[in-house]
């Protein structure tokens, strides 16, 4: 008997006799040949009791610098947003974070009506018709898309947006590579993708056309242009979106866009950074897509007695019943952090994600203000932005940070050489802006001196 | 107002729960060119706190749940989900941790994911270690596409892969997402690999074997050397599918068996919560010539100062190979899961690794060996062989037959006695298939009881089978007309 398990001598006794075996051993003996048994324990620490686990997990907390031990600005794809107590109450209910998949729709009510309202928030948020109910997170969801597209048109050229998330465009990279479909960048000009090279990129043989709101580097971009543009090129190219869903909250929605299929990573909607994931990916499209999109999708019917209820529905789209056919591989998806994603958008309502997204919009306006003011330090580009932003440094991006990290603030991401990528989030204050303005400054004109000297 | 309402019938207008910071800098008009602005809010509930806390937790009392009861889901492994990793996984150096944050300020996040990429070296039995997939099904797509760049390097263009008709549903679709055409392999009379159609039909165009052991009857292919030799012949690679690893932790290892790629299911054999869905999370193990191929980036350790981070080592995130067949996913990985099967193996240690699978399958045999009583065996026939690894196919055919209820109505009347049912019609070949795991952790009472259940049921069938056939009789909703849900899809709130 071990951490967990329960049986004890007496019991080991009785159920040997009843299967009618010596030992355990015994069961191994007769069903796994010796040429392949492990002769020898496992070379693994021994277990420890509970609070020597939570000691040394405390310990290496310790030695982690998180985003309640600095000011930190760090963005690119996660952001630091506050999480509600109420989040966390939920996620945490037995009845939420046990059971699995709602094979038994019977008893997982719960769970199948937290998704059907699910799909209605991201429907709603995107303005597109059909939600699936969640994929794995970000960049995975856009290589999905790009099979979604491969399927329905056949086609195998896909033209990506230098705008996208870099995780984004090498994801689809693989994911392309192994169903056969090649990846063509095109150039960003002023900060956003450059139209004139994207029409020229858009050919009859293009299958997809990807781009990120705002884009990588903080800039809104011309959605509905880039969109229309790619649609007169070939008219039943797929529009794949990948957007920041807190954005959403005061950006033209994709579904008024043109786009097809709009994506994203759902971190932002309640879900916390650990350090990259779980979080999830959302996925959207217009109605023709609805028979080819992946993953769970939950709908509305009756029972035998005529009361409201809701089931997996469309799953002759998925692989444990078309296999091989099926439209994607994905199983286990991300329920309980898309639970996290539908009480995080109710929590905030219906005025609240817009108020949430002109406080971002005003706030990081006066950082990009206050930061282009210093010297050796000017916008990477001129484009609108809603909460990051890009900029150029006459100094060593990293050594930046790294000096401003040593005064308690990370300033953002360093790019390149000399590019650094800023995001704000409602835990930033203007205190807190102005703090990174002064150490920023400070690093930045250190580390001129530096090279000066 | 119904029970069934959804959040976005409930609220009124004007009612909220968000707070919302004041602008405390200068406010500036037009920021925001008005052909980008969104005209109409995006019709969310306007709701208050208490509002949404009532809805959220009245829906999770429709649930079952593990922690409520006894969940034997086949090639699920539900077993207890320990609350210190929940514990662990909320503490602030880990939960408010950005993934971008520089190594030299993450070295107890890439220490902690190093100690589990070693540890899961040492249970798998191969030596590099990618803890980047999400879940099962993606790291089944890092193995294929592993497979694929393998076969490139070496100027191989290979077009097959070879699944057992006992696989997962998730192995098929992923050989096709990869590119490639899927061949199934037959099953012997004992449950495991066909091995005469197996080199019938490992040809040179045959690129990978993908092959779960124990399978999905519950049944340990004894000829697994055979087959890894018949497939290594043909120039193909042999992948592990891990599902059912919890039936053989410590006691034997893929790489030992001659595998090439496994991938892990942390929600499965490590307790990584299930999450009505996920989370997940899906690393892989492979051998030293897949290496090479792994997904950037890796995580690299040298010897660092004391300077550098307080330890002795210093880790890193690197891109280590030009071979790779790049990113599979945003990061580094689903890392809260990371640290809850951290905290899970540090806890058992190898012993306790061993004592969890031995009781594992310790508990599927008795629970076999008690559905083999009286009444019972005759209507419900183990499928294949007479022991069992971690998990057992039963086949409700005679069952069907004779008392005129199928498989479906014994899982919905389990329902009615406070159990979640097994795995249903899966694997395909066994005919009203129950899919039965009970896991390490639920005691000799709890087996008990449960057979106790299903002896229950089937006398009562043989009395009147129509409570079976219409059963469940206490949940929250009865059976559900799923066909008309497929037929007129609703599948949002309409507004």
């Amino acid at each position: 008997m071990s951490r967990y398990t329960a049986t004890t001598a007496e019991d080991l006794r009785a159920m040997l006799e009843a299967i009618g075996v010596g030992s355990v051993d015994e069961l191994f003996d007769r069903q796994i040949p010796a040429a392949v048994r492990l002769g020898r324990a496992l070379e693994l620490p021994a277990g420890m009791a509970e609070q020597d686990v939570y000691a040394h997990l405390r310990e290496l907390a310790s030695r982690n610098t998180s985003a309640e031990d600095e000011i930190t600005f760090l963005g690119a794809g996660m952001y630091d947003h506050y999480v509600p107590a109420i989040v966390d109450m939920l996620m945490g209910r037995s009845e939420f974070l046990t059971p699995y998949t709602p094979y038994q729709p019977e008893v997982s009510q719960g769970n199948l009506q937290v998704m059907f309202e699910y799909q209605t928030a991201i429907s709603e948020l995107t303005a597109l018709p059909v939600s699936n109910a969640s994929v794995y997170e970000g960049p995975s969801a856009v290589a999905s898309a790009g099979y979604l597209a491969r399927l329905a048109n056949g086609r195998s050229r896909f033209v990506a947006s230098a705008g996208l998330h870099p995780h984004s465009l090498e994801t689809l990279r693989t994911y392309a590579r192994g169903f056969g479909a090649e990846v063509v960048e095109v150039p960003l000009a002023d900060g956003v993708t450059d139209p004139a090279a994207w029409a020229a990129a858009i050919d009859t043989d293009t299958c997809a056309v990807f781009v990120q709101q705002p884009n990588f580097y903080g800039a809104v971009e011309d959605v509905a242009a880039l969109s229309a543009a790619a649609k007169e090129a070939v008219d039943d190219v797929v529009v794949v979106g990948s957007y920041d869903p807190i954005a959403l909250g005061i950006l033209v929605p994709p579904g008024e866009c043109g786009v097809d299929v709009c994506v994203g990573e759902g971190q932002p909607l309640g879900n916390r950074l650990d350090f990259g994931g779980p979080s999830f990916g959302f996925f959207a499209a217009t109605e023709a897509y609805l028979r080819r999109m992946p993953g769970r999708i939950a709908g509305e019917t009756t029972d035998v007695d005529g009361k409201r209820g809701f089931v997996l529905t469309l799953q002759t789209r998925e692989q444990h019943i078309r296999r091989e056919k099926a439209t994607s591989n994905i199983c286990t998806a991300q329920a309980l952090n898309a639970l996290a994603g539908v009480v995080y958008l109710t929590w905030l309502g219906r005025h609240g994600l817009v108020e949430l997204g002109e406080l971002l919009l005003q706030r990081t306006h006066y950082a990009r203000e206050a930061l282009t003011a210093l010297d050796g330090v000017e916008a990477l580009h001129p484009q609108p932005v809603v909460r990051e932003f890009a900029l150029k440094l006459s100094a060593p991006a990293a050594k930046v940070v790294a000096r401003c990290q040593e005064q308690g603030v990370n300033p953002g991401l360093a790019l390149e050489d000399d590019v650094l990528l800023v995001a704000i989030t409602e835990q930033r204050s203007r205190a807190d802006i102005d703090r990174l303005t002064e150490v920023l400054g400070a690093a930045v004109a250190a580390e001129r001196e530096a090279v000066h000297a | 107002m119904s029970d069934t309402a959804t959040i976005f019938e409930k609220g009124a207008p004007g009612r909220r729960a968000f707070v919302c910071p004041e602008v405390d800098v200068p406010q500036v008009d037009g920021l925001l060119p008005d052909r980008f602005r969104r005209s109409q809010p995006a019709r969310l509930p306007e709701v208050s706190e208490p509002e949404i806390v009532r809805h959220y937790v009245n829906l999770s009392k429709k649930n079952f749940d593990l922690d409520s009861g006894f969940y034997p889901l086949g090639s699920c492994t539900m077993k207890h989900n320990p609350r210190l990793h929940e514990r662990v996984a909320a503490l602030p150096g880990h939960a408010r941790l950005h993934p971008l944050q520089s190594p030299a300020h993450a070295q107890g996040a890439l220490e902690l994911m190093w100690n589990l990429e070693r540890s899961l070296s040492e249970i798998a039995g191969l030596p590099h270690v990618s803890l980047q997939p999400s879940a099962g099904s993606h790291g089944e797509l890092a193995g294929v596409l592993l497979t694929k760049a393998f076969h490139a390097d070496r100027g191989d263009t290979r077009t097959k892969v070879l699944t057992p008709d006992t696989a997962h549903g998730t192995n098929p679709a992923t050989v096709t997402m990869a590119g490639y055409t899927v061949v199934k392999v037959g099953t012997n009379p004992d449950g495991g690999v066909d091995l005469e159609d197996l080199r019938a039909k490992a040809d040179d165009d045959v690129a990978c074997l993908m092959l779960t052991n124990p399978n999905t009857l519950g049944v340990f292919d004894p000829n697994i050397k055979e087959i890894a030799e018949i497939v290594h012949a043909a120039g193909a690679t042999l992948y592990y599918d891990g599902a059912n690893l919890n039936a053989i932790m410590g006691l034997t290892r893929p790489g030992d068996m001659g595998f090439d790629i496994v991938h892990f299911n942390l929600h499965k054999s490590f307790t990584q919560p299930h999450g009505g869905g996920g989370p997940g999370s899906g690393p892989i193990a492979v051998s030293e010539r897949m290496a090479p191929f792994l997904m950037n980036p890796r995580i690299v350790r040298s010897k660092g100062t004391a300077a550098e981070g307080g330890g002795l080592w210093r880790f890193d995130l690197r891109d280590t190979s030009e071979k790779s067949i790049g990113r599979l996913r945003g990061f580094q990985g689903n890392y809260g899961c990371f640290v809850r099967s951290y905290a899970y193996i540090r806890s058992l240690g190898a012993e306790g690794l061993k004592d969890a699978s031995e009781t594992a399958v310790l508990n599927a045999n008795y629970l076999l060996a008690r559905l083999k009583g009286e009444g019972v065996a005759d209507k419900l026939p183990l499928a294949f062989g007479e022991l069992c690894m971690h998990e057992f196919v039963l086949s409700g055919s005679p069952m069907k037959r004779e008392l005129g209820i199928k498989t479906l109505d014994l899982a919905k009347r389990l329902l009615d006695h406070g159990y979640h049912p097994p795995t249903v019609y899966f694997p395909l070949l066994v005919d009203e298939a129950l899919l039965v795991e009970p896991t390490e952790t639920e005691t000799k009472e709890t087996l008990d009881a449960f057979a106790d259940a299903i002896a229950a049921i089937l006398k009562e069938a043989a009395d009147d089978p129509e409570v079976a056939r219409t059963a469940p009789h206490t949940t929250p909703v009865r059976r559900l007309d799923e066909a008309a849900a497929a037929k007129r899809p609703v599948i949002r709130q309409p507004l």
